[in-house]
């Protein structure tokens, strides 16, 4: 990609931020804020920032103005990338390196990254929604270009010479004729580097060409890689601080249950151990976890809750019928029903699930002059900082979030919850406190990726073309909702609903579920046409780089051979798809005997394709892990409730792909060198599921609509 | 002496990669917590305190254990590795070397317990198959899905040990 970027201040996509925080208000109730307020006397309280930078940092993040909030360079050749962007395992931190190494014309591990601290990095956004690709990398390449550009300057102006006859390599401007060189320390050392370096960053440098990369598009490897074999690494839950305690909060019972008594004095009576109440939170802190479990079981003996009705997840998808916001929308098409050959309708239901990154929450949080600085796992420090601010009434400056390098996320830590937790037990302690959810808790009290509805309905003529598509999603969003396939007329709403989980992001948020309904009607479509599905797609099918992915995945699955080859109990199966402007196609061969209860997902090719592949092991390892993270859904995984309360919040329960779910495996990556990159966190997700269930009906004969697949076998 | 105080305490002895520790605490309190909390070494991970995702293994007298259900009295004047004790000083453990060759974590959290759980494997049977590799770890998870690295990376580091 040559030329100006995109800017990266552009607004990220609203789906990012559709989960809802937890909203905790301590000190001051709300009520009594505003009565406050009414008085005059709040600046005696807490300065006016708090509320009026209450939208702060939760968008995609004012990135940096200068060079010197970018990156850093030190006299004695350190050169430090300051970004807001979290590294969770998907690589942003091999990435991010490559795009400041290759723009400084340096290898990538001549730069240090300085990650998420709302104290010292900009505010690049939430770590959501692909975003790091398409706008961080560009954001990073620009402010590393202008810091090649002012060297190259300082070194003509130095020299005399013209800046075009100075080049950069090896991190030096070099004067070919003279053999002269100076490098970013000389820079940063010489008098005026100041002024250079705190000029705003220019919207119109230029990038280094992909055809000239050498650091770009080279496989990375994650740069602190040795701190996390040898175990170095301080994950959030490892941070340890002089006089930490360690916390543990009260949960209700039930969702909605109020606590309307307890006791902390059999906890208060316990040696070293605080305990606090603030209105519905309820906390201890002691100096070990087994003393905090002890101090907390001892006052929830005494706790009184009123419980409310809470539907059950038997009862889930009548339950989001009946809630849709305006009914279900009724198709528009009747013209074209009515003249068309053949009329198809179905519904698809996908579950609850979690994320369930393997460190739950944690946080670790400590004051000092009334002001909070908070360790945990977020993929929004930012906005994690705005929670604490709203929550403590304090003005943003007043909370330090800092989030190291953390055990997964996968759209599951957009709220900062256990860092308010923390900071709540810490005030009350008078200590640092570190707070660590409980597995249970995780499952219980993060957020879940939304169930859906699905019904579509859709008319064939006599060619087997599509002439109306009408598809509605209940409760799970607009992700990817628009068919790629062309057909007469289309319709593609989504109705919200009476969701009875607290839902958010996850890894391609809706776009799992709609791809699993679309692919999955379009397989029943093409059989009603009595056409191979891989031909009934490409049939409907303009766009060349969504027909790339399938076409190549067809081919190198072998899916004319497979596809007409009987065995039994044996079926294969593919869809496609895409969202964020990335694009992919995955074929399966399923092994199914239902006598015996048995689904083995015996073979997957899948394609993918983002642009031009910036770093080809991190990418390869995203696709790879995508696929077999997509298989838990597909096959087994679901939230199971009843009363307000999970039924499997637990391991033994909630089944996660493990290694003997992982088939043959062939990942494909096209590299498009001539197009710009898009991220590829999510998109390798959508096409897995529903490659696999039809599959299984090819090797059944009975369509399974429901994720997941099993439940329904 | 490491001492987290209760009325229920009893002392107990052990080593800790090589070197001989003793702390006076609730018999029944999980070994992963005292690792981690008496001792600092914070490399053995909390997944699921329940033994089922493997990320807080240890080695126990040479055999890969979650910490998070064994309880501390179990250990008496037993010997236990962790992940900090692995390498030779800067010197890698092959099984180290192996998961940076192969890029064998992504968020890296399940990968002290992966390690260990390698190193116990390797142990038992040197060259391990496929399906010996799927069966034996079958206990350990990796939510970002890394299996493929994972079993390629157990490839090399048996190569490498032989």
């Amino acid at each position: 990609m040559n030329g100006n970027a995109t800017n990266p201040q552009a607004t990220p996509p609203a789906e990012a931020e559709a989960v809802q925080p937890v909203g905790y208000d301590f000190g001051l109730s709300r009520r009594g804020f505003v009565q406050v307020l009414g008085a005059g006397l709040l600046v005696a309280v807490s300065p006016m920032p708090a509320l009026a930078q209450r939208g702060g940092g939760r968008g995609g993040g004012q990135g940096a103005r200068t060079i010197s909030a970018r990156i850093h360079f030190g006299k004695d050749g350190t050169i430090t990338l300051l970004t807001g962007k979290v590294e969770a395992g998907q690589g942003a931190r091999a990435e991010l390196s490559q795009a400041a190494a290759e723009e400084l014309r340096l290898p990538a591990s001549r730069i240090q990254l300085l990650m998420s601290d709302t104290g010292l990095t900009p505010d690049d956004g939430v770590t959501a929604g692909s975003g790091s690709t398409p706008r961080t990398v560009p954001a990073i390449r620009r402010g590393a270009a202008a810091a090649r550009q002012a060297l190259v300057d300082f070194a003509s102006r130095r020299w005399g010479v013209e800046p075009a006859a100075v080049e950069v390599r090896g991190g030096q401007a070099v004067h070919g004729p003279t053999q002269r060189a100076l490098s970013y320390a000389d820079l940063a050392a010489s008098e005026d580097a100041p002024k250079p370096l705190e000029q705003p960053i220019p919207a119109n440098v230029s990038f280094t060409p992909v055809t000239q990369w050498k650091v770009l598009g080279l496989p990375t490897p994650r740069p602190n890689g040795r701190d996390i074999v040898t175990g170095a690494h301080k994950f959030p839950s490892d941070i340890l601080r002089p006089g930490m305690l360690y916390g543990k909060v009260l949960r209700a019972p039930a969702y909605g249950a109020k606590l309307t008594a307890i006791d902390l004095g059999p906890a208060k009576a316990m040696k070293d151990v605080a305990a606090v109440r603030d209105d519905q939170f309820v906390g201890v802190a002691a100096p070990t976890t087994f003393q905090a479990e002890q101090a907390l079981a001892a006052i929830a003996k005494t706790a009184q809750w009123e419980r409310v009705p809470h539907p059950s997840s038997k009862d889930l998808f009548a339950h989001l019928k009946e809630s849709a916001r305006g009914g279900l929308p009724a198709n528009p098409f009747q013209e074209e029903l009515a003249q068309a050959k053949q009329v198809l309708r179905q519904t698809y239901r996908v579950a609850y699930i979690q994320h369930a990154p393997l460190e739950p929450r944690a946080a670790v949080a400590e004051w000092a002059d009334g002001k909070v600085t908070v360790w945990t796992g977020s993929q929004n420090p930012f906005g994690c900082r705005s929670e604490l601010a709203r929550a403590f009434h304090l003005p943003e400056d007043h909370a330090r979030v800092i989030v190291p390098d953390f055990g997964g996320g996968f759209g599951g830590k957009h709220t900062g919850e256990a860092a308010v937790e923390a900071a709540r037990l810490a005030q009350a302690a008078g200590r640092p406190v570190s707070l660590r959810w409980t597995r249970a808790e995780e499952f219980t009290w993060a957020y879940f990726r939304p169930a859906a509805l699905i019904a579509v309905e859709a008319s064939l003529d006599g060619q087997g073309s599509l002439t109306s598509w009408h598809f509605v999603n209940v409760n799970s969003g607009g992700s990817a909702i628009d068919t790629p396939y062309r057909a007469g007329k289309k319709s593609c709403p989504f109705v919200g609903a009476d969701a009875p989980l607290r839902h958010g992001s996850y890894r391609a948020l809706a776009a799992t579920a709609n791809n699993f309904a679309r692919e999955s009607f379009m397989d029943e479509l093409a059989a009603a046409a009595g056409v191979d599905p891989l031909q009934f797609r490409l049939a409907h099918l303009e766009n060349p780089r969504l027909r790339a992915v399938l076409e190549t995945a067809a081919q190198r699955f072998g899916w004319q051979e497979a596809v007409g080859k009987k065995t039994p109990n044996l079926g294969v199966g593919l869809a496609c798809g895409t969202e964020k402007g990335s694009y992919v196609a995955a074929c399966a061969e399923v092994e199914a005997d239902e006598a015996e209860s048995k689904l083995v997902v015996r073979r997957v090719t899948q394609v993918f394709e983002c642009g031009p592949v910036l770093n080809p092991s991190g990418l390869a390892s995203q696709v790879a892990g995508a696929v077999i993270m997509g298989l838990g859904p597909a096959l087994r995984e679901e939230m199971r409730f009843q009363d307000g309360q999970i039924l499997n919040a637990t391991f033994r329960k909630y089944l996660a792909p493990r290694f003997q779910d992982v088939p043959e495996l062939d990942i494909h990556l096209l590299n498009r060198a001539d197009l710009e990159p898009a991220g590829a966190g999510e998109t390798p997700i959508i096409a897995i599921a529903p490659a696999v269930a039809n599959a299984l009906f090819r090797a059944t004969g009975r369509r399974a609509r429901t994720m997941p697949l099993w439940e329904t076998t | 002496m490491v001492k987290a105080m209760t009325g229920m305490d009893k002392t107990f002895t052990f080593t800790v990669n090589g070197q001989a520790r003793t702390v006076a605490t609730d018999p029944e309190r999980p070994l992963l917590q005292v690792l981690r909390e008496d001792l600092q070494l914070t490399g053995t991970k909390y997944g699921c305190g329940e033994g089922q995702c493997h990320a807080c293994t240890v080695l126990i007298n040479g055999k890969s254990m979650p910490s998070c259900i064994t309880p501390v009295r179990n250990v008496d004047q037993q010997s236990i590795h962790t992940i900090e004790g692995l390498a030779q000083g800067q010197q890698l453990h092959a099984v180290q070397e192996a998961f940076l060759a192969e890029d064998a974590f992504q968020c890296g959290y399940c990968t002290p317990g992966m390690i260990l759980g390698v190193v116990s494997l390797l142990n038992d049977s040197p060259n391990p198959s496929d399906a010996e590799i799927r069966s034996r770890l079958h206990g350990h998870l990796c939510r970002c899905c890394n299996y493929p690295n994972l079993i390629k990376a157990i490839h090399r580091a048996a190569a490498q040990v032989q």
